[in-house]
């Protein structure tokens, strides 16, 4: 740092004790917490030997999180059967929540009362019961309707009809998690659509597009950068929601589990193993969902911020270059 | 085929219990340039907005290319038109705004081509052409893969003005276009508006630039709570103003 232009001083950065005994303190919880999840602990049972006339004993040990049986079941056929139920049912969910949402955040904002007030109330009654009970209730929706028709209102022509019978587990799964996610997709969409410029809008107009137009190609491209954050965070919720469809009697991850471990009682084995693929599948998705937001961002910053690898290569290149022309830490 | 390309007699607009446009009258020859000025608040953007069926003016008559804006007259009733029909007539008339109002999500070369495009139906390479002719004319040849929000107000504006050219507009209007500018920005898009002027385009401006007003202006009109108090050839009306008000207003602006 120069004061008089001539004189160059050493720059002394702040020392940050209390942040160094903080970190001290985290590591070495955190190493404890690692120890204790690979550590071996006593079953209880003693094995003895005899060698040479000499008989030895010896408490038997086991892994305390028993990882053989994670692993033993991690790809068994079904739990992956109940890997690919739940991608499924969170594609399925998701697609109708948003397709849906979106729907009714469009009627909610239009000047119509006969539309923005059917969508209000929607997405109050929806938002106002657990999906828990909503899941059952459409498993059970053939005591109330049995038959679902097409026809003249109020008639008895028929053109076609559908048994409520046919309602699976899954479909009802399906449906009673993403009318419910609509719900919650419609308030999201909605506060993106009303972030959008009204001076967009107006100049859409005056180039001659027609509404439709104009939602699709200039409001929802726009909405979709405040739109994204929370609905990614939606899909990953979503993915372990779908677990209560397991109540119901879907064998998706987490009724794959529950099946394995009736029969062979290693609860707590077969739930880690579930996890884990919750937690492996929610990682992909947040990655997938930081690119997603970075492309729909465009425009709206200046400069794109860097990705996490772009990063990493630059802060690489940057200790390089330090390591060819190293120099004290003097600022001129 | 009318002299006048927008016409419009008596026009009135109210928004709730105030009466926003009093009777206006406005007439704009083909290939002129025509200056509206008058205080904020006064029905500018309003008038320009009804010219545009932005907004509906509720009484009075107006006609632009010797149509009826929004209306049809037949068997001496006004038939409301399909709004698709609206939507035609409106990609025949530019509009440039105070606040620009680019498509923040389009590079510079799709908020040209996007009317091209998706309203009139020009195929995607041709569209591209042509808009890049017209940064050219607007001397932004370079600027097409940014985003509007790297550009500076002046070219953001000059965009603005290209995407409304895309379309080939018989008439613009232009809102305060350099109202929003830092001062030293205001001249780059003036320059291109002269052209424009100069290549024959039928203009209305909204403007607080009397210096422009007086050079361009083939009419200017004076429009203060709602009715056209002055209107006429810039140099008189400009430099020796009848009425209190115009005078009142012009030696507040210059
Ligand atoms: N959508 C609207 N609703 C209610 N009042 C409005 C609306 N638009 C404009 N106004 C009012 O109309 C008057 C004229 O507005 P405007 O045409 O924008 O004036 P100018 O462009 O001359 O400043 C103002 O008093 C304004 O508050
Ligand atoms: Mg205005």
């Amino acid at each position: 740092m120069t004061t008089d232009g001539d004189t160059t001083y050493r720059v002394v950065p702040v020392r940050h004790y209390g942040r160094w005994v903080a970190a001290a303190v985290i590591a070495v919880l955190a190493a404890m917490v690692v120890h204790t999840i690979f550590s071996k602990i006593p079953t209880g049972q003693v094995a003895c030997s005899t060698t040479n006339g000499v008989r030895a004993c010896h408490a038997v040990m086991e892994w305390r999180f028993g990882w053989d049986v994670v692993f033993q079941y991690f790809t068994s056929s079904l739990m992956l059967k109940g890997l690919v139920t739940t991608i499924e049912l969170t594609l399925i969910a998701m697609f109708i929540g948003i397709v849906l949402g979106v729907l009714v955040a469009i009627m909610r904002l239009s000047p119509n009362r006969l539309l923005s007030i059917p969508a209000w109330i929607y997405t109050w009654f929806f938002r106002g019961t657990p999906v828990y009970v909503q899941l059952l209730f459409w498993f059970n929706f053939a005591a109330l309707y049995r038959y679902i028709a097409v026809g003249v209102p109020f008639g008895s022509a028929h053109f076609f009809t559908f048994d409520t019978l046919n309602i699976t587990a899954f479909i009802a799964a399906a449906i009673g998690l993403g009318l419910n996610e609509a719900a919650y997709m419609s308030e999201i969409a909605r506060a993106g659509l009303i972030s959008v410029d009204e001076g967009q809008v107006e100049a859409a107009t005056a180039l001659g597009m027609t509404r439709a137009q104009t939602l699709r190609l200039v409001i929802l491209p726009q909405a979709m950068r405040v739109i994204l954050p929370p609905t990614g965070n939606e899909v990953i919720s979503m993915l372990k929601t779908t677990s209560l469809a397991a109540s119901i009697g879907v064998i998706e991850l987490t009724g794959a589990a529950q099946n394995i471990y009736a029969s062979n009682y290693k609860i707590m084995d077969l739930l880690i193993c579930a996890s884990l693929w919750y937690v492996i599948m929610t990682t992909i998705l947040s990655i997938g969902q930081y690119y997603i937001e970075r492309h729909f961002g465009r425009g709206a910053l200046r400069n794109q911020p860097l990705t996490p690898i772009e990063r990493l290569r630059r802060d690489l290149k940057g200790i390089a270059g330090k390591m060819h022309t190293s120099r004290p830490g003097v600022v001129r | 085929m009318t002299e006048f390309m927008v016409d419009a007699k008596n026009i009135a607009k109210q928004y709730g219990n105030i009466e926003v446009l009093k009777g206006v009258n406005l007439q704009v020859k083909r290939g002129e340039v025509t200056c509206l000025i008058g205080p904020s608040g006064s029905g500018k953007s309003t008038l320009l907005r009804c010219i545009n069926h932005l907004e509906k003016h509720d009484a009075g008559e107006l006609f632009v290319d010797g149509e009826l804006v929004g209306y049809q007259l037949k068997d001496n009733k006004l038939y409301e038109r399909k709004s698709n029909e609206i939507c035609q007539s409106r990609s025949e008339i530019g509009m440039v705004f105070q606040r620009f109002n680019l498509f923040a999500h389009l590079t510079v070369l799709d908020n040209i081509t996007i009317g091209m495009v998706k309203v009139r139906g020009i195929a995607a390479e041709v569209a591209a052409e042509r808009a890049r002719e017209l940064l050219r004319r607007v001397g932004l040849e370079n600027k097409e893969k940014n985003y509007p929000s790297q550009l500076s107000g002046g070219q953001q504006q000059r965009v603005a003005i290209a995407r409304a050219l895309a379309m080939e507009p018989k008439l613009m209007l232009f809102d305060e276009p350099t109202s929003a500018l830092d001062p030293e920005l205001v001249g780059e898009v003036l320059d291109v508006m002269k052209d424009l002027a100069n290549s024959g385009m039928t203009m209305i401006v909204v403007t607080h630039e009397m210096g422009f007003a007086r050079e361009v202006a083939d009419t200017v009109y004076f429009l203060d709570q709602g009715v056209i108090e002055e209107s006429g050839d810039p140099q008189q009306v400009l430099t020796s103003p009848r009425s209190e008000r115009l005078k009142g207003f012009l030696s507040k602006v210059l």
